[in-house]
C-alpha cells in the first residue's frame, strides 16, 4: 500500500471534480510516476474529454509544472521516479492568464 | 473561491548525491533547474537569484526614480501577485524610495473577475498596500458580460484588451500616478513577438520588447519589470513562497488568438527552454529600416498602388487625442469610443429581445460547456 498526496493547482482542479487535494492509497508494492499518472487519468478525471487538459501525447502537457516533494520532477527522473509512501506530488498549470 | 495553501512535503531524502546539490551553494538539495541556463538551484538560492535578477533589471533600466509614485496593475493572478510582493520587498531591501499602490480593473465578468478581485483584496491586507478598483461599468457603462452578450464571445478579448488598457490609465490618472507597472513576463513578451511576426505587424514588432513604454504626450508610462522572468519561475516563486494568487482561466479566453501562440511557445520551451529569452533577444535586436527609406523602396517597386497606401499610413501619428473622450489616440476617434458606439447600436436590440439581466453570462457559458447529451 502506498499513500500519496496529489495536488492540482493553478486552476487544474477544474478537471478533477474541483478538488485540489486528493489523498490516494494505491494498492501496489511499487509505483512509478508513470503508474501514478495512469491511475490519476483512470480514476480522478471525471470527464474523459478533459484528459487533454492534463496530458499531451501521453506526457504531462507542456506548461504544467510537476513537483515531487517540492522538487521539479525534471530532477527526479520524471516518469521513472519511484513513488514513496508519504510523497506529496503537485501539478500546477501555468497556462492561465496572469 | 478561497485559497488553499500548498502542502509542505514530509518526505525528506536521507542521503543526497553530489549531483543533487544546488550549483550555487553546494550544500542544499536542488529543487529546480532554471530554464534560462539549466542551472540546478535550491529554494533559498532560487529566491536570492530571482529577486536579484529583477532588482538588476530595474536598476539597469532606471525603471524608478526616488520619490516616484507607482501603481501596480493587479489582477490577483500569479504574475501581478508576485510582482506586488516582490516590488514591495525590493523597495524595502534596496530602498528605491517609491510609493506603491495596487490598481485593479473590474471588467465585470461574473464567476471570474469577482473571484480574482477577492484575491487582490486579500493581497492588499497581506502586503499592506493601498488599493484602487476601477470598473468598466462606471467608466463605460458596460460590463464584459453585457458586451459578450451583444458582440459575441469571439470578439471578447478585443473589447476587454482595449478597455482594460484605457481603464488602467484612467485609474492611474484618478490617483495622480504617472507610472503603471504590469506583471508581463518573459513568456508574454516572447509570445507577443511571435504573434506580431505571425500577423506581420511590423509597426508593433519593434516597440513590443521595450521595458518602459510611453506614448508621446501621454502622462502615464508603463513598465514591465518581469520582462526577463520566466513564467515557470514566477509560478514556482509563488508556490515556494506560498503566495495567495488566483488561478482560473478567463471564461472567454479560449477563443483568443493568443492561445495558439502560447501553445507554440510552450512546445518550443519543452524542446529548448532558453528559446523564450532567445526570442525576446531577437525581438530587441530587430530594428526596422528608416520608415522613409522603406517607403522609397516600395515606391519604386510599385508606383501607383503605393501612393494610396502611404498616404493612409502617414496619418498614423502618435500623440493625437480622441475627439469624443479626449483620450490619447492615433485616430480621430479612439478605439474604445469606436467600439462603444457599435455596442450602443446593439444595446436596444438586446434589451428588447432579452429582458433578463446580463449578469452571469460567464457562469452560464461555463455550465453550457459542461452539458452533454
Amino acid at each position: 500500500m502506498i499513500k500519496v498526496r496529489v495536488e492540482f493547482l493553478g486552476g487544474l482542479d477544474v478537471v478533477f471534480s474541483k478538488q485540489r487535494v486528493h489523498d490516494l492509497t494505491i494498492d501496489a508494492e511499487e509505483l512509478s510516476m508513470q503508474g501514478l499518472i495512469d491511475y490519476i487519468v483512470q480514476n480522478l478525471i471525471t470527464n474523459k474529454n478533459d484528459v487533454d487538459v492534463f496530458l499531451e501525447d501521453d506526457n504531462i502537457r507542456p506548461g504544467i509544472i510537476t513537483l515531487i516533494n517540492d522538487t521539479d520532477w525534471e530532477l527526479e527522473g520524471e516518469m521513472e521516479y519511484e513513488v514513496c509512501d508519504g510523497d506529496v506530488i503537485s501539478f500546477t498549470s501555468t497556462l492561465h492568464g496572469g | 473561491m478561497s485559497w488553499v495553501r500548498p502542502t509542505d512535503p514530509v518526505n525528506v531524502p536521507k542521503k543526497l548525491k553530489v549531483s543533487q546539490l544546488c550549483e550555487i551553494c553546494h550544500s542544499r538539495k536542488a529543487v529546480l533547474k532554471r530554464p534560462k541556463n539549466l542551472q540546478k538551484v535550491c529554494k533559498e538560492c532560487f529566491f536570492y537569484v530571482f529577486e536579484t535578477e529583477i532588482h538588476n533589471t530595474i536598476v539597469s533600466n532606471n525603471v524608478f526614480y526616488r520619490g516616484e509614485r507607482v501603481a501596480i496593475g493587479a489582477s490577483g493572478g500569479k504574475d501581478s501577485t508576485v510582482l506586488a510582493y516582490l516590488i514591495k520587498l525590493l523597495n524595502e531591501r534596496h530602498n528605491y524610495g517609491i510609493d506603491i499602490t495596487l490598481l485593479s480593473v473590474d471588467e465585470g465578468i461574473v464567476g471570474y473577475r469577482d473571484d480574482s478581485l477577492a484575491t487582490v483584496m486579500r493581497n492588499q491586507k497581506q502586503y499592506n498596500l493601498p488599493l484602487e478598483i476601477v470598473s468598466f461599468k462606471e467608466l463605460y457603462d458596460w460590463t464584459m458580460d453585457e458586451i459578450v452578450a451583444v458582440a459575441g464571445i469571439r470578439n471578447s478579448c478585443t473589447y476587454c484588451g482595449i478597455f482594460r488598457r484605457q481603464s488602467l490609465d484612467r485609474g492611474a490618472e484618478k490617483l495622480e500616478i504617472q507610472h503603471v507597472i504590469t506583471g508581463h513576463n518573459a513568456d508574454d513578451m516572447a509570445e507577443t513577438v511571435l504573434m506580431n511576426i505571425l500577423r506581420g505587424d511590423i509597426a508593433r514588432l519593434e516597440k513590443s520588447t521595450a521595458i518602459i513604454t510611453q506614448s508621446k504626450g501621454s502622462p502615464i508610462k508603463r513598465s514591465k519589470p518581469f520582462k526577463y522572468a520566466y513564467q515557470k519561475e514566477i509560478v514556482l516563486y509563488a508556490h515556494y513562497k506560498k503566495l495567495d494568487y488566483f488561478s482560473t482561466e478567463c471564461t472567454y479566453a479560449p477563443e483568443a488568438f493568443r492561445g495558439t501562440a502560447r501553445e507554440l511557445m510552450k512546445n518550443l520551451e519543452a524542446v529548448r527552454p532558453s528559446c523564450i529569452i532567445d526570442i525576446i533577444h531577437s525581438g530587441e535586436n530587430l530594428v526596422l529600416k528608416d520608415e522613409n527609406e522603406r517607403k522609397k523602396k516600395q515606391f519604386t517597386k510599385n508606383k501607383n498602388q503605393e501612393k494610396a497606401t502611404s498616404a493612409k499610413k502617414s496619418t498614423f501619428v502618435d500623440g493625437n487625442r480622441c475627439e469624443k473622450c479626449g483620450y490619447l489616440s492615433s485616430n480621430k476617434i479612439c478605439k474604445a469610443c469606436t467600439l462603444l458606439a457599435d455596442l450602443e447600436k446593439s444595446r436596444s436590440k438586446i434589451t428588447l429581445e432579452n429582458d433578463t439581466s446580463m449578469e452571469g453570462a460567464a457562469r452560464v457559458m461555463r455550465t453550457l460547456e459542461h452539458l452533454s447529451f
